[in-house]
């Protein structure tokens, strides 16, 4: 372990409220107008902090775990995320189980959080993002399987110790140019998958649109409508870095800079963080929102394409 | 649609006739003349209760006869608390029964949901019968509930997410599909319809003008009709064509926002911005002719409140075509994108003969085949000289509704452009002389949302004894109700913005 590993969660910390604020810039603009400041993400977490929350009388201690654990969850996820070349601050085989268990214990605490307010549109939400995450769990799993295997097959690991593909840091340090261009259609069905993946988790356009004030057709900001002040800050906070997470996972796999500096290989990875926000508020501006009922459709297309990724690098 | 033996008064649009002439029918024969009419394809314009000196209760029913540009009064006076309702013989009138029973403690036998529309107690105090108590919580009654262990129920508003008006929801689900969909209003209500008799006075056109906000021009419009009706005013050509283009005008924006409304319903950004930059746009054409945006001020009895000068005309001509030109662009945009079109295509579809039978106006009747606007089949003022042909489409669904209002854009803006440019005379607006007594006159305009119908009755010193106003929400609230049967319920407000229904005009 050393100590520039951990500048990858400090960066995630620092700069993740700013991805939701390039998405809004970018959707502003081709709707012709000029936007909510990009730094409006850091704003609105300061401003909910200063403030109150009330709680129902109807709900329990979990409605307000929730937030707390949501947030635990995700900052333990980025302790396992490597971020270019550089190892993770904590990495071991089969880390990638615990990644995505985190993220599914953020989600199990966001949904009973939701239900203990007792509400009908809580209760939706969560039935959705329950039925919708049965379908994203696997397609990331696989997906990283897939890369894992991908980047083994033939490469020299460049950190000794971890040349173990069931390690998040394993498999990113694995990648480079030269994997591209041996196993470059494994890794694009990858990045497929993981781009729906993102837009499913983070949670965006076409599976919600987190702009919607109709509660009817909401997925995830329909669970958190009961929150208020520093829960609803904590809430904000963890979904941008989740979107953090999901964005360096793809970035990872998309440019894997592997130079002699470690700065360029993270800044390059960071820079594709903020150029798939740009990315996401281009897609968010160009389609509408999918049919409710197709989304598991969507979905089931990103878990196809990580079974073929993973089935070609098994039998090739 | 044929085969109607016209044995009773008939009338056409804005006629006003002696209330001696207007047959006065039996109750049996009363309900019988309104099934066997609405089963040869006519349709019930108003049903309203009017208080008599005897202190019984008089129905009144109004039928259009679309494809003789005919309107059928008759009245009949009833001599007990009760009546056998319609209902269940004709759908239609089941909003406006619910209507007579809350305001006039009159019981329509056999009524199969009957229930407050609006919560106020009743107008006339009934002994008989304790039905019609009149709950004063608003939005408190027995909804219509599914039972089952897997079936669930969700409860929206009245207050709600955006800043729109108040009206509670109830929907019966089956995981997302919605078995049923009651909608409960009535929570802006201000009792208009209660301070109108007596009139007409200096605050009557003030009450028509925000009956319902966004078709200010519209109810004006049906207002002035009616007592010029009454007092046998002349309106100049002049005046009656800026009505034309102010209604127009504000079909133009209105149609705009709710086409903007549906991209953003579905999540696409690039139509609701521009139709919304747009839609300012047109209403400060409206502004540029009387100083307001949503053209208080325009109509006023006896012709309108604004005359243009040229140069009005040609800034109005000029921002037109650039409206037309953005515009085209910004809807274009609808139809060509796939996952837009896939949103709107087969959502919320209603047949055309359940559109019949309900009763449906406007464009959302349009939207589902039924060929029925005021302007062609009851036309009054410039729309007798100048036609705007009918725009329909067949499908009844999101795609049907938001299509109409396209193809009525583009055809108010070249009525717009047609009629402007051939302002006749100077005159535009001519006094008012008093009301005739003992009258009756029918008013109808085609509002942006569908037909708006006003009825009034004169007193012996030619005052009003009854003055009653249907808003088209008022015809087409079951119908939204009515498209939710088997939807999805993350499709409701694609749905509710498609008809895009008044809740004060509604509730009055």
């Amino acid at each position: 372990m050393n100590t520039t590993s951990w500048l990858n969660p400090l960066a995630a910390l620092v700069l993740s409220p700013l991805l939701p604020g390039i998405i809004n810039r970018t959707k502003a603009f081709f709707a012709g107008r000029r936007g909510q400041p990009l730094l409006q993400g850091y704003y609105d977490i300061a401003k909910l902090l200063h403030k109150g929350a009330v709680y129902s009388r109807t709900t329990s201690w979990i409605f307000r775990a929730g937030p707390v654990v949501g947030l635990a969850a995700v900052l333990m996820a980025l302790v396992l995320l490597p971020l270019g070349g550089s190892a993770a601050p904590l990495n071991f085989t089969g880390d990638i189980i615990l990644l995505a268990y985190l993220l599914g214990l953020m989600r199990f605490f966001t949904v009973i959080a939701a239900l203990d307010t007792g509400s009908a549109f809580e209760g939706m939400g969560a039935s959705r993002e329950v039925q919708f995450s049965v379908l994203t769990e696997p397609a990331l799993l696989l997906s990283l399987a897939a890369m894992g295997k991908a980047g083994q097959i033939g490469s020299g690991s460049r950190i000794e110790h971890l040349d173990n593909f069931l390690s998040l840091s394993g498999i990113y340090s694995n990648l480079s140019a030269s994997v591209w261009m041996r196993n470059g259609t494994i890794l694009l069905l990858v990045a497929g998958a993981l781009l729906i993946v993102l837009l499913a988790e983070s949670p965006r356009i076409p599976v919600d649109d987190p702009n919607t004030h109709l509660e009817l057709t909401m997925i995830h900001e329909v669970m958190v409508l009961d929150h208020g002040g520093p829960d609803f800050a904590m809430i904000l906070y963890g979904a941008a870095l989740k979107l953090w997470v999901f964005s360096a996972l793809l970035a990872g796999v998309l440019i894997p800079v592997r130079s002699a500096y470690w700065w360029l290989d993270a800044g390059a990875v960071i820079g594709g963080i903020f150029l798939l926000a740009v990315v996401i508020g281009v897609i968010e501006s160009s389609m509408a929102r999918l049919r409710l009922l197709r989304v598991p459709q969507l979905l089931t297309g990103a878990g196809v394409l990580s079974i073929l990724a993973f089935a070609l690098i098994l039998w090739r | 649609m044929s085969g109607l033996p016209l044995t009773h008064l008939s009338i056409s649009n804005g006629q006003a006739v002696d209330i001696q002439n207007v047959p006065v029918l039996d109750v049996t024969e009363f309900r019988e003349a309104i099934i066997d009419a609405v089963g040869h394809g006519l349709r019930i314009s108003a049903l309203f209760g009017q208080p008599t000196d005897g202190g019984r209760v008089r129905l009144w029913a109004v039928l259009a006869y679309d494809s003789q540009s005919l309107l059928l009064p008759f009245c009949a006076d009833l001599s007990e608390e009760h009546y056998p309702s319609l209902t269940p013989d004709c759908p239609q009138a089941h909003w406006f029964e619910r209507e007579i029973f809350e305001q006039w403690a009159i019981y329509p036998k056999g009524h199969p949901w009957l229930k407050p529309i609006r919560f106020h107690a009743p107008y006339r105090q009934n002994g008989e019968t304790s039905l019609a108590a009149g709950n004063p919580e608003v939005g408190v009654t027995d909804f219509f509930r599914v039972e089952g262990e897997e079936v669930h129920e969700v409860a929206v508003g009245p207050v709600h997410a955006g800043i729109i008006e108040p009206g509670h929801f109830r929907f019966q689900c089956y995981g997302e599909e919605v078995l049923h969909l009651e909608i409960s209003l009535g929570y802006q209500h201000r009792g208009v319809e209660r301070n109108l008799p007596g009139g007409p006075d200096r605050r009557t056109i003030h009450l028509m003008e925000t009956l319902a906000g966004d078709t200010t021009i519209g109810h004006a419009e049906a207002y002035c009709q009616a007592v010029e009706s009454l007092s046998g005013t002349h309106v100049s050509a002049r005046a009656e064509i800026l009505r034309g283009v102010a209604l127009e005008l504000e079909r133009i924006a209105n149609h705009v926002g709710d086409l903007g409304a549906l991209a953003g319903d579905v999540g696409f950004l690039p139509t609701l911005s521009y139709c919304g930059r747009i839609r300012g746009d047109v209403l400060n054409m409206t502004a540029l002719i009387c100083g307001n945006r949503f053209g208080r001020g325009i109509v006023r009895p006896g012709g309108v409140g604004f005359d243009v000068d040229p140069a009005i005309v040609d800034e109005l001509l000029k921002r037109l075509e650039l409206v037309e030109k953005d515009l085209a662009v910004a809807v274009n945009l609808l139809w060509g994108t796939s996952s837009v079109m896939a949103r709107f295509e087969g959502t919320g579809a209603i047949s055309r003969k359940t559109g019949r039978e309900i009763g449906l106006v406007g464009p959302a009747a349009r939207a589902c085949g039924i060929d029925r606007d005021v302007r062609r089949d009851m036309p009054l003022g410039i729309f007798q000289f100048a036609q705007i042909p009918v725009s329909t489409w067949d499908s009844g669904d999101v795609m049907a509704r938001a299509h109409v209002r396209w193809m009525e854009i583009q055809r108010s803006i070249a009525f717009i452009r047609e009629h402007i440019v051939n302002l006749p005379g100077e005159e535009v607006r001519t006094t008012l002389s008093s009301l005739a007594p003992n009258r009756l006159t029918i008013s109808l305009v085609e509002g942006w949302r569908g037909e708006i119908c006003h009825v009034a009755l004169t007193d012996a010193q030619g005052r009003f004894s009854r003055y009653k106003v249907v808003d088209p929400s008022f015809h087409n609230w079951f119908g939204l109700a009515y498209t939710l049967r088997g939807q999805e319920i993350s499709d409701f407000p694609l749905c509710n913005k498609s008809f895009n229904l008044s809740y004060c005009g509604h509730d009055l």
